[in-house]
């Protein structure tokens, strides 16, 4: 334990730029934007004359339904969201990145000579790689978007009680924010399981590869998908390549991306109990919040599937960790 | 006290060559064992299957490991520095400290700090900030306070300057070596580390080409410096060598009596060097 531990530290330690200070960063850079546009907007508004003063905002919800009340809402808890997004992109590049490096960098410097005169097993090695792949560097761009929305959110109620409108109490009232946060943090295991296939693709072509371990891990896999797509196109047999494309391409170099199984689990849903109403905005805000609508994914076999193949990969990975030779 | 390596049938083939030719040999405790051989013979590879990098074929038992099957236990035993750049480049002293001293259950964290303490390193340096001198440093730093039993060098002191060269022997003979520890060295400075060393192993395409300890080589080993006059009578003795110096003939003989070779002039111990020279004659015609 107390190895893995310090296994952990030392990739922190080598990757701090791109776990921690790439969401930082971009948390940054979104408070600024927000803090640029609101002073945009007041000195437009303040040029032009308007004033918008004394706004009750109590008297305002009092008369809003319990619909407008939904929308605001739901406004709130994109505003929390929105930085999320934008630093879940920066998560998928620094996690991609990271594994394709993370079993080749040290073998391309000759550093593995080092490592392994350590006596540590290549088993601990490659978990603790995954571990910071899946778990470090999602919890930590997580906690940086929780933190920015936040922050946004301050920011904008800070500027509506400028104009003397009480946002404050929407804020603690309102169960949104604490809900976005609490639905975020509680998707990291399923973040986790979910990753899996492309963290295993990924690290098994970084332990394997002599070379080029980033156009191996691209030329496999696409070329697979074209060659099916070939025989599909030609009649040859009958292999769905849509499906191919998604649940095997897509899988193994796209699952890092934040909130992957969103998108198929709607798809899924529109063709059945929801009907049209899923594409209602307040239903795939509420789904993607719903700790329990999330968590219906992991019944179903891509999900299931998909982390046994992960698993097996990482399997593989530590076998060419362990065996490969040519350092 | 049993051997710290025994090593019998050891075979590894690359693609296209034979890397190690079914060698055999034994390593006691308390020895430093020059292993030397030219470019390509096999060294590194030895080095590797004993460290537990490399498959092979054959038996090999490392201070009653298996390096095979039990490399991450062996290395709580044994150190080793293959050469000079393979400490990551973005680590910093303390931090490479810090890691070490926590995963490996041998290191002594006041030792270490000790040995760098006279070096020009700060804690907060990183390696790619060093010299290759100051890499070595660090290095042998951190090795030394591990209480290994075993500690293998490969071309340790590979691109370093003289200065550097001399002070990596002397520490590690100076505050390191002792008769519970063994160390094997591979160099191609042979000049070096030969009077550190009390056995020598040469190799020669992936076979052991001689493995004797270095007081048992004075005896079979003797080098002769013979006037013009008798220069035929030594060669028909069958020298390995012969080489002019001064109007001399320096003869190299393996194996012959001394008194006979008395008799022709002045004899001494060959340099390691130069038995290597006559050893390897041919390698790469």
């Amino acid at each position: 334990m107390k190895n893995f531990y310090w296994l952990v530290k030392r990739e922190f330690w080598e990757h701090r730029g791109s776990f921690l200070w790439a969401p930082i960063i971009t948390g940054g850079v979104m408070l600024v934007l927000t803090l640029m546009s609101i002073i945009t907007a007041e000195v437009f508004r303040s040029r032009s004359g308007m004033h918008v003063n004394g706004i009750d905002f109590n008297a305002i919800t009092a008369h809003m339904g319990a619909d407008a009340l939904n929308t605001v809402g739901s406004a709130l808890d994109i505003s929390i969201l929105a930085p999320g997004i934008l630093i879940g992109m920066v998560l998928f590049v620094v996690v991609f990145f990271y594994c394709l490096g993370s079993l080749y960098d040290d073998r391309r410097d000759r550093s593995i000579l080092f490592w392994k005169s350590l006596p540590l097993s290549d088993r601990d090695t490659v978990l603790s790689k995954a571990f910071c792949a899946t778990v470090l560097a999602p919890a930590i761009a997580i906690i940086a978007s929780v933190v920015t929305g936040l922050l946004i959110l301050i920011l904008m109620a800070l500027t509506a009680s400028l104009h003397g409108a009480n946002l404050w109490q929407m804020l603690w009232t309102l169960p949104h924010p604490f809900h976005v946060t609490a639905a975020m943090l509680s998707v990291i295991p399923l973040y986790v399981v979910w990753a899996l296939p492309t963290v295993g693709w990924l690290m098994l072509c970084s332990a394997w590869a002599r070379n080029k371990p980033f156009l191996w891990a691209l030329i496999i896999p696409v070329g697979s998908g074209i060659v099916v797509t070939w025989f599909n196109l030609m009649g040859l047999f009958d292999l769905d390549n849509k499906w191919f494309w998604g649940n095997v391409v897509g899988r193994a170099l796209f699952s890092v991306f934040p909130g992957g199984w969103i998108p198929g689990q709607f798809a899924n849903e529109a063709g059945s109990k929801f009907g049209h109403a899923a594409t209602d905005n307040h239903q795939i805000f509420a789904g993607m919040l719903d700790l329990s609508h999330n968590y219906a994914v992991i019944a179903s076999p891509q999900f299931l599937i998909g982390a046994a193949a992960g698993v097996a990969m990482l399997a593989g990975a530590i076998w060419f960790r362990r065996w490969r030779d040519d350092s | 006290m049993s051997a710290v390596i025994t090593a019998s049938g050891l075979s590894k083939r690359y693609k296209s060559s034979l890397a190690l030719d079914n060698v055999s040999f034994q390593i006691a405790p308390g020895r430093i064992v020059g292993l030397i051989g030219p470019n390509g013979a096999g060294k590194t590879t030895a080095l590797k299957a004993i460290l537990g990098l490399t498959d092979f074929t054959g038996e090999l038992n490392v201070l009653g490991f298996d390096p095979r099957k039990q490399r991450d236990k062996l290395m709580g035993e044994v150190c080793f520095i293959a050469d000079v750049a393979v400490l990551p480049r973005w680590i910093r002293v303390h931090e490479v400290v810090d890691f070490v001293a926590n995963v490996h259950p041998r290191f002594d964290r006041k030792k270490c700090e000790a040995f760098l303490a006279r070096t020009k390193l700060t804690p907060g340096q990183r390696v790619r900030q060093m010299s290759k001198g100051m890499i070595v440093q660090l290095h042998l730093a951190l090795v030394m306070a591990i209480d290994a039993k075993l500690l293998i060098l490969d071309e340790p002191t590979l691109g370093l300057d003289i200065l550097y060269r001399k002070q990596f022997y002397q520490n590690l003979l100076e505050d390191y070596f002792d008769e519970n520890k063994t160390i094997i060295v591979t160099t191609h400075q042979v000049e070096e580390v030969e009077h550190i060393l009390t056995d020598l192993m040469f190799i020669r395409d992936g076979r052991i080409v001689l493995d004797a300890d270095m007081d048992a080589i004075g005896e079979r080993f003797i080098e002769v410096m013979v006037n013009a006059d008798k220069a035929d009578a030594a060669r028909a003795l069958k020298p390995i060598d012969e080489r002019q110096v001064f109007g001399k003939s320096i003869f190299l003989f393996d194996g012959v009596e001394r008194a006979q070779l008395e008799a022709l002039g002045e004899t001494r111990r060959p340099s390691v060097s130069d038995l290597f020279v006559a050893t390897m004659k041919g390698t790469y015609t």
